[in-house]
């Protein structure tokens, strides 16, 4: 099969909010930095597949708002994925590997701070069954959270290690919102949110947008000679209800993973990839998705940190960004992921560049409790 | 900051009306009239249904076909402590405790509060039972809250 390749990134600094833009103006600012990015111009764009929410944007249809920004105004087609920007990415490759179109504006924006996180994220729920007793995305993770560290026995001090690696590394990263120099202590300390999930445990909801242009395999290497390409893609979705799940799993997350790494070719993930960026909107999920990802075996997210292997300074470090746990930009925070291993394996990750990357991988998340999960593959070879 | 920018602060009200369907209408009348908690049986792998589905999710080719009755007793799997406070969404003053209950005799269970408990005392593995409440209106809190037994 031909490959697809990203030959631009953009994206904005992730903010508690931009009250100085709308989400279309604040769309724009990635956008434009992902074509100066690939040295190209709107009228070079095949066609756009965007990933944003109308709820959290608050209108019907809501990627109606952003032609002028993704330069299709008459020109050309758009398609939304109501979901992460992983997806989109995902889409976009397909799209592009139909041959129809030879490149695909991705592009991903959301102003949490315009919306109510706690009702928006309520509304997930099924209003008959579900939603009255008043569950929202945090008290639903703390669930889980409290089903994996029962089933496995993960400790909070492991769960605190992830929210102090993931706000030092932001430190490093100009994008972030949330750059800390935390201690564990800091952690454990903070403010009970839902039981067991304390503040810092959490991810903030941001303001911000991303963007990645995608190009054929013929095309990509007339754009750039520093191509990123997609060697491998995959997605998957668990039940619905929680009580269909044993959430102390990430099943989908697994299967996903599985699909991905087969089309690259991936049989050792934990030798095989050298920097991960994954959707931790919680602490325990890093632990979590580790697992689901094949860095180590189920149950074992816990010893993985203490390991020091995912650490900056380890051999597979995982969110040298800060994660989404330092910036939770929802329906963008997996494009970031995105952008973020591009950078890396292009070598241009600047104070948080891992060295030496060959193959980075980024990951998704949608739904409640990582129900559905994208992971996408990056390398410097085919 | 932000003061420099005009903000307009606004809500978007929009009623909805989510049919139950024949199950779910099943379900929930069978709560409101005779305090009965009833579950759906796949005919197939025998699985017990829980909330109850037309079809089984891993099945999907036969329509479910029985319904089972629930002994209302059954096991938190997990819980949380909910302490911060968003009314419009909350059906009891936080902090309180909501579980994911695994109910006796089904393969699935429901989420809902846990109440008349000491918040500090909650366990995983905990046996719980459902209290009705006494003003039922055809809608999940019909089950009031779960009580440990
Ligand atoms: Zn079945």
């Amino acid at each position: 099969m031909k490959k697809v390749a990203i030959v631009g990134v953009g994206q904005t600094k992730q903010e508690a909010s931009k009250p100085h833009q709308s989400f279309a103006e604040m769309l724009y600012e990635a956008v434009k930095a992902a074509l100066n990015d690939a040295n190209m111009w709107f009228d070079d764009i095949g066609n756009v597949v965007s990933a944003s929410s109308d709820f959290w944007d608050g209108r019907t249809i809501s990627n109606m708002a952003i032609q002028d920004v993704t330069g299709t105004t008459y020109k050309k087609t758009e398609s939304k994925v109501a979901s992460d920007g992983t997806y989109a990415t995902v889409y976009g490759m397909m799209r592009t590997l139909s041959e129809y179109y030879d490149t695909t504006l991705v592009a991903a924006h959301c102003k949490g701070s315009e919306g109510n996180t706690r009702i928006i994220t309520n509304a997930i729920f099924d209003p008959l069954y579900q939603r009255a007793i008043g569950l929202d995305a945090i008290s639903g993770a703390a669930l889980q959270a409290r089903r994996y560290m029962t089933k496995y026995g993960i400790t909070e001090e492991q769960m605190a290690k992830v929210s102090v690696k993931n706000h030092g590394n932001a430190r490093n990263n100009p994008y972030a919102q949330l750059p800390m120099d935390l201690k564990i202590d800091d952690v454990l300390n903070s403010r009970m949110i839902s039981d067991p999930l304390k503040l810092y445990d959490c991810s903030p909801i941001s303001d911000g947008a991303a963007a990645v242009i995608l190009a054929s395999e013929d095309k990509a290497k007339e754009i750039t000679d520093n191509p990123v390409w997609i060697r491998g893609a995959g997605y998957s979705i668990d039940a619905f209800y929680l009580t269909d799940r044993d959430l102390a799993e990430c099943d989908s997350l697994r299967a996903a993973a599985s699909m991905a790494y087969r089309m690259a070719g991936i049989t050792d993930p934990g030798r095989q990839i050298d920097v991960a960026e994954v959707y931790d909107s919680f602490s325990y999920q890093e632990l979590m998705w580790t697992e689901g990802l094949g860095f180590c075996k189920p149950g074992e997210g816990g010893k993985l940190i203490d390991s020091g292997r995912t650490q900056m300074d380890g051999d597979l470090p995982v969110n040298p960004s800060g994660g989404v746990i330092s910036a939770h930009t929802v329906t963008t925070a997996g494009l970031v992921r995105v952008v973020e291993a591009a950078l890396q394996v292009r070598g241009e990750a600047d104070k948080r560049q891992v060295p030496d990357v060959n193959t980075a991988v980024a990951h998704g998340t949608s739904g409640y409790c990582g129900q559905g999960n994208c992971v996408i593959v990056l390398g410097r070879e085919k | 900051m932000s003061d420099e920018y005009v903000t307009l602060s606004t809500k978007l009200a929009m009623p909805y009306r989510y049919v139950a369907g024949v199950i779910g209408s099943k379900f929930f009348t069978e709560l409101r009239d005779n305090k009965k908690i009833l579950a759906r049986r796949c005919p197939e792998c025998k699985r017990v249904i829980m909330p109850p589905r037309e079809y089984c999710p891993k099945c999907f080719s036969v329509k479910t076909d029985e319904w089972v009755e629930l002994s209302g007793e059954g096991s938190i799997e997990s819980f949380t402590i909910i302490r911060y406070t968003e009314p419009k969404i909350q059906p009891v003053e936080p902090p309180y405790a909501v579980g994911v209950i695994k109910l006796d005799g089904t393969d699935g269970g429901l989420t809902h509060i846990i109440g008349d408990v000491d918040l500090d005392k909650i366990e995983v593995g905990m046996r719980v039972k459902a209290v009705f409440s006494d003003e039922r209106r055809g809608n999940i809190l019909d089950i009031g809250y779960f009580k440990p037994i």
